[in-house]
């Protein structure tokens, strides 16, 4: 399967198989009006098989908080179909909006536009709570 | 901006801090009787309550301040579906503290993100309930004089039950500390605070049944209430409310110098021939809830 390198944009690989609508959703990228390939299930030496997505233009993100959706990942950016960087995501300290808290007595069950913070409460486990009730998230990097 | 919404944001130097003011100010009255003079406190109680909504409402009234608000959500506009966010921005223009109760956990939290007075959180669902727990505190400190060398007790509701919950987090700061966790199966401790406070802190502690397996060891029985609001089925508030009872007969196997404490209201967790004795705290502690509350309202306004 050919699919034509990017010149200016982004390159998010080592996504975990099966994850890369997440991060599509999370980024928004319906709303998009570049050329975007998902690539599901390639090939890889590491990890069995992986998701791709190539993005074909300049976007800014929050590296980080993709790290809470997919640990593994990594972004590429491209200029003049050269990569310039690559970073790793760290586990970012709050995470605000990806995900809800499930809890049904927390406060953000019932209060309108709410932000729905996270706090990392144990890197080492990459435990994360609600700022709100203590509960814990939902275990994104499984 | 200074609230608080967990017993953990304050420092062991803050709460010795508060037991002293307090302290002071059961010794001395008179000399705070004027200390919050035109300042207002604002009571939002979402959630019934008597001890709580009445004691903080006294504590501002013997500082010399005044006291607006409402006791039930019923009479306030989130009957009409107004949000947390929105209450507070427009009580905060007409008060200098807030206490709030909220059924829902992490509603002062919401609150204190837009507040510009001092919220505190005076219960927040089954979450927290930081002023109950300085309560509690100052009772310990007068009646056992420590808050070290102590094996603590807890019986009830472990599973719903914020007091004990913040008890918890208050006490472990505290060297040589060990809890006995008294509940029904049904009702023990959350794994989550056995393992992110109890294990992490290195507290030695275990858990068992009925009251007379462990009262013979204990300094401080704290009984809780098994408690109807928090449960989702009619059914299992039934099976479960009459399991821990203390009476008169368990009394007798506690050491003399032991304090039983609980956060009240009672419903028939205690019986009521135990008040007599005079290991049983609870209403003394229902009284030095005022004064701590005095002390922290004292604090946060900054009154000097």
């Amino acid at each position: 399967m050919n699919i034509d390198s990017i010149k200016n944009g982004l390159v998010i690989d080592h996504i975990k198989a099966g994850k890369s609508m997440d991060i599509y959703h999370y980024l928004n990228l319906e709303k998009l009006d570049c050329q975007i390939a998902i690539i599901k299930n390639a090939s890889s030496k590491r990890m069995g098989k992986k998701d791709i997505i190539k993005i074909d233009t300049e976007l800014d993100i929050d590296v980080d908080a993709l790290g809470y959706i997919d640990k593994n990942i990594t972004v590429n950016f491209i200029k003049n179909g050269v990569k310039v960087k690559k970073v790793y995501p760290d586990l970012p300290d709050t995470i605000t909006d990806i995900i809800k808290c499930s809890n049904p007595r927390c406060i953000t069950s019932i209060e309108q536009e709410i932000h729905h913070i996270f706090k990392l409460t144990d890197r080492e486990n990459g435990v994360y709570r609600c700022i709100y009730c203590e509960s814990l998230a939902k275990e994104h990097n499984a | 901006m200074k609230h608080l919404l967990d017993v953990s944001d304050l420092s062991i130097a803050e709460i010795d801090q508060l037991i002293d003011t307090a302290s002071d100010i059961i010794d001395n009255p008179e000399k705070y009787q004027e200390k919050c003079r035109n300042k207002k406190i604002a009571t939002l109680f979402f959630e019934p309550s008597t001890r709580t909504r009445l004691s903080f409402e006294a504590a501002m009234l013997e500082l010399g301040g005044s006291v607006l608000g409402f006791s039930e959500a019923a009479s306030s506009s989130a009957a009409k579906g107004e949000s947390i966010s929105d209450t507070v921005t427009v009580v905060s223009c007409y008060a200098d503290i807030i206490a709030m109760r909220h059924f829902k956990e992490g509603a002062p939290m919401a609150a204190s993100l837009k507040s510009n007075v001092p919220i505190i959180n005076a219960g927040d669902g089954g979450h927290n309930h930081p002023t109950q727990t300085l309560t509690d505190l100052l009772t310990i400190k007068k009646e056992k004089g420590r808050f070290d060398n102590l094996t603590v007790g807890l019986c009830g509701d472990l599973k719903f039950g914020r007091t004990v919950h913040s008890l918890i987090n208050a006490m472990v700061r505290y060297d040589n500390i060990k809890f006995v966790l008294i509940s029904p199966e049904e009702l023990r401790l959350p794994d989550y605070i056995k393992h992110d406070v109890l294990d992490r802190n290195n507290i030695e502690y275990n858990e068992c049944t009925t009251i007379e397996d462990a009262i013979s060891e204990l300094d401080i029985l704290y009984m809780t209430r098994v408690q109807r609001e928090r449960f989702f089925n009619e059914a299992d508030y039934e099976r479960l409310k009459d399991s821990c009872i203390l009476n008169t007969e368990k009394m007798k196997k506690a050491k003399d110098d032991m304090i039983v404490l609980h956060p009240l209201p009672r419903v028939n967790e205690i019986t009521t021939s135990v008040d007599e004795d005079p290991r049983a705290c609870y209403f003394k502690q229902a009284m030095y809830g005022k004064y701590i509350r005095m002390a922290l309202i004292l604090k946060l306004l900054g009154v000097e």
